[in-house]
């Protein structure tokens, strides 16, 4: 039996050692919760690490890519990005002289052949050519057996020779000769030669651009490497990458800034119109419901227009000013409805009754309290300013050339798409993965902020 | 019901109003003389074509007659296109837009309803997952780009199989309306599947449902009957507020497609400042959203009986 160990010791009354008042944990305010439940949501943290790499890329980019964004590489047009920046240094362009004699034509239906190394420089054709015979070169992209087209008409010649210095990039092209009949129109006789193009640069050239210091160091045929543009060039030869950072300032401004200003707007609107509550609050709240009413990209479009663009300047700022006249409303309807909700609140007729004055009221108790949900809509309007961006450049309202936006950029490279995908495809996925960004971290503030709406999305 | 319906229209109309007068003075305090164009003209051939247009009256007059004008449906006549009326260039080019847009609602809606009700069925399994992932990526997507990828991948499906199986622009039969239909659809299908899931998950939880359970229900019918049709009343309200994103959002496809619908034509007067189109296309536009609204509202009122009594 072990009762015998108990002493009298045992039946002592605890003392009160822990109390149990004490908060074990410290006491956390609304928005240290907020954050808190934030963190514990990978997609929003991972959508704000997002957030601030964009951000970075158009602030600090620029400073590390020192590549100007209108500069244009002639020797690079439209290259994608990882293409073969490798020149050969030649002599400088030398007129042609061509003589038929000295030449040994090729053994093809029409003799067409490529008196010498095609480079960017030039293209030298010639093929054998009967009195009286007409024809029609035609060059393309692409293989004319493949897509049925000969491409692009180069001349109509009635001699045997020609010389191409028409844009030639680096790269394969299809050079076809069509003999014509009596009347111009093209016969069956017709041959396809496929010319690699190299590309080329004079000592002078090469000097200019900064690839080789003296002419004393250039030596003919040497292998040089032209200017380096990561994600390539676009039609006009401009450095992509450079763009896309100066074209997310715009289009980061555009989406973060007339948010924040239009909901601004919105909350003074609002706030005014609840806390007057109501023949104000009627008159002011159908204004705002006419002003809903207005089509939105229609006078979205119509303002661009009336404000006008003068030359040079890129059109940012009637964009801003157009949405923060035409957005406003919604979030003034969604303020005013919490301002109206806690009005009613015990808590505010507490603060009046303590002697609470009405802007104390307002600053202290209305507007912290409706603040989450003003952060929460503001979020869910940047991707949808972006993409108005986005949307009036594309349709050539938005911002004027030569400012890069992601939204011009798409526009430039939907021209190209079949050709050099690459120009499309940058600034589409970066408008795509910043408006990704910003929905997933709205999911999150809303779902952080707002406990009533927690999972039922 | 009739009277709350009454002070709509009554209330539209003054919206319509709005926005005629906004466009109005809008488009007269732009800079610029809708006649300052690439011609040269004399005194007399401009101030001709000042008095056909009404432009020699003071503005206060220009604008009563405009408002007189609209109220019989007349928006006057186009100043880049000698002779031809708005009111021809809407009826012409807008069964169009309207055909592709009603044709992008059915898509959405459908969509939205099928993958929302998919969605919420599977939850946090992986058609749940998949689902919610496309559409995430088919609201973070720009309409332009999912246009362009679409016509592209036409383009590419059109070449691999040697013919056509389906056009990649233009406008004619039912195969030039599919593409681009859907297209105009997928970011309305993608909110609207959002929308509809989250109504179903919160219906899953109601009282109704439980006992359509412990009445021993079998599970499709407590599906069909009681889950589905009382989640798709959120959809159907904020249906009026996508047809308004889906005719603006037609600009895009109808550009990229080439089809030659209303929106296109629109874009097309911006820039070559041709007012009276302008404003008629967006009073045309604005008094068509308003009146989509009011009447999606009228059909929720048949949908939802509570709403009736409410009002």
């Amino acid at each position: 039996m072990s009762t015998s160990h108990l002493t009298p010791a045992d039946f002592q009354p605890l003392q009160g050692s822990v109390s149990g008042q004490q908060i074990s944990r410290p006491s956390l305010s609304y928005w240290a919760d907020a954050w808190r439940r934030l963190q514990d949501n990978p997609r929003a943290m991972a959508s704000m690490g997002l957030i601030a790499f964009l951000l970075a890329f158009v602030s600090v980019g620029p400073y590390l890519w020192q590549v100007d964004p209108s500069v244009q590489d002639l020797d690079q047009i439209g290259i994608g990005p990882g293409a073969d920046r490798s020149v050969t240094l030649a002599p400088p362009f030398q007129p042609w002289l061509p003589e038929q004699q000295s030449t040994i034509l090729a053994d093809n239906a029409m003799g067409l052949t490529l008196t010498m190394p095609a480079t960017t420089q030039a293209v030298r054709l010639m093929w054998a050519r009967a009195d009286g015979e007409r024809y029609r070169l035609y060059r393309n992209l692409f293989d004319p057996s493949d897509t049925g087209s000969f491409g692009l008409p180069l001349a109509e010649l009635d001699r045997s020779y020609f010389e191409d210095r028409l844009d030639l990039q680096a790269g394969t092209y299809f050079y076809s000769l069509v003999m014509l009949d009596a009347n111009g129109a093209e016969t069956a006789t017709a041959i396809t030669q496929t010319v690699n193009v190299t590309r080329v640069i004079s000592v002078a050239e090469a000097i200019e651009r900064g690839l080789i210091k003296t002419e004393a160091e250039a030596q003919l045929g040497q292998e040089l490497k032209l200017a380096w543009h990561p994600l390539g060039t676009d039609y006009l030869g401009r450095d992509m990458l450079a763009r896309l950072m100066y074209g997310g300032q715009v289009s980061l401004f555009i989406g973060i800034f007339a948010p924040l200003a239009f909901v601004l707007l919105g909350v003074i609107y609002g706030s005014v119109a609840g806390f007057l509550g109501g023949a104000t609050d009627q008159a002011m709240m159908r204004f705002a419901d006419f002003v809903v009413a207005l089509p939105f990209l229609l006078f979205m479009i119509l303002f661009k227009v009336i404000f006008g663009i003068g030359p040079g300047e890129s059109g940012i700022w009637p964009m801003l000013v157009a949405m923060i006249i035409l957005l406003w409303p919604a979030p003034a309807r969604l303020v005013r409805g919490q301002i109206l909700q806690i009005r009613e609140e015990g808590y505010v007729s507490a603060s009046r009754l303590l002697g609470g004055t009405t802007s104390y009221v307002v600053g202290r108790h209305m507007l912290p309290n409706t603040l989450g949900v003003i952060l929460v809509t503001m979020t869910f309007q940047v991707p949808s300013a972006i993409f108005t961006e986005a949307f009036l450049s594309f349709i050539g309202m938005g911002v004027a050339p030569p400012t890069p936006s992601w939204g011009a950029m798409c526009n430039e490279g939907i021209k190209s798409m079949l050709t050099r995908p690459h120009e499309l495809m940058f600034p589409a996925l970066l408008i795509s993965i910043t408006v990704l960004a910003f929905n997933l971290l709205g999911d999150g503030l809303r779902d952080a902020l707002d406990a009533r709406m927690r999972g039922t999305e | 019901m009739l009277k709350y319906f009454a002070k709509r229209i009554v209330l539209g109309l003054v919206t319509i109003w709005f926005i005629a007068s906004a466009t109005f003075f809008g488009m007269h305090a732009v800079p610029g003389d809708p006649l300052a164009g690439d011609k040269a003209m004399t005194a007399q051939i401009r101030a001709n074509l000042e008095a056909k247009y009404g432009l020699d009256q003071p503005l206060g007059t220009q604008y009563l007659i405009y408002l007189g004008n609209i109220a019989q449906g007349d928006f006057g006549i186009s100043f880049t296109q000698e002779n031809r009326r708005v009111n021809d260039i809407i009826r012409e080019h807008f069964p169009i837009s309207a055909t592709l847009g009603i044709l992008a609602i059915v898509f959405a809606g459908l969509g939205g309803v099928l993958w929302g009700a998919l969605t919420a069925l599977y939850r946090n399994r992986w058609p749940d997952v998949v689902i919610m992932f496309l559409v995430i990526l088919g609201i973070s997507v720009p309409s332009f780009v999912v246009a362009a990828i679409s016509q592209w991948s036409l383009v590419g499906l059109n070449l691999a199989t040697g013919t056509a199986v389906l056009p990649i622009g233009g406008w004619g039969t039912v195969w030039h309306m599919l593409v681009p239909a859907l297209v105009l659809g997928l970011s309305t299908m993608a909110y609207l599947t959002r929308l509809m899931r989250s109504s179903m998950l919160e219906v899953v939880s109601t009282d109704y449902i439980r006992t359509a359970k412990a009445k021993g229900l079998p599970a499709t019918q407590i599906f069909s009957r009681h889950q589905l049709r009382n989640a798709i009343l959120p959809v159907v309200t904020v249906l009026g507020p996508a047809i308004a994103g889906i005719t603006t959002g037609g600009f895009v496809v109808e550009i990229v497609f080439a089809i030659p619908g209303l929106g296109r034509y629109f874009v097309q007067a911006i820039q070559q400042l041709d007012y009276t189109v302008i404003m008629g296309t967006t009073v045309f536009y604005g008094a068509f959203l308003v009146f989509m609204v009011i009447l999606v509202d009228l059909v929720y009122g048949f949908i939802d009986p509570r709403v009736r009594v409410e009002k």
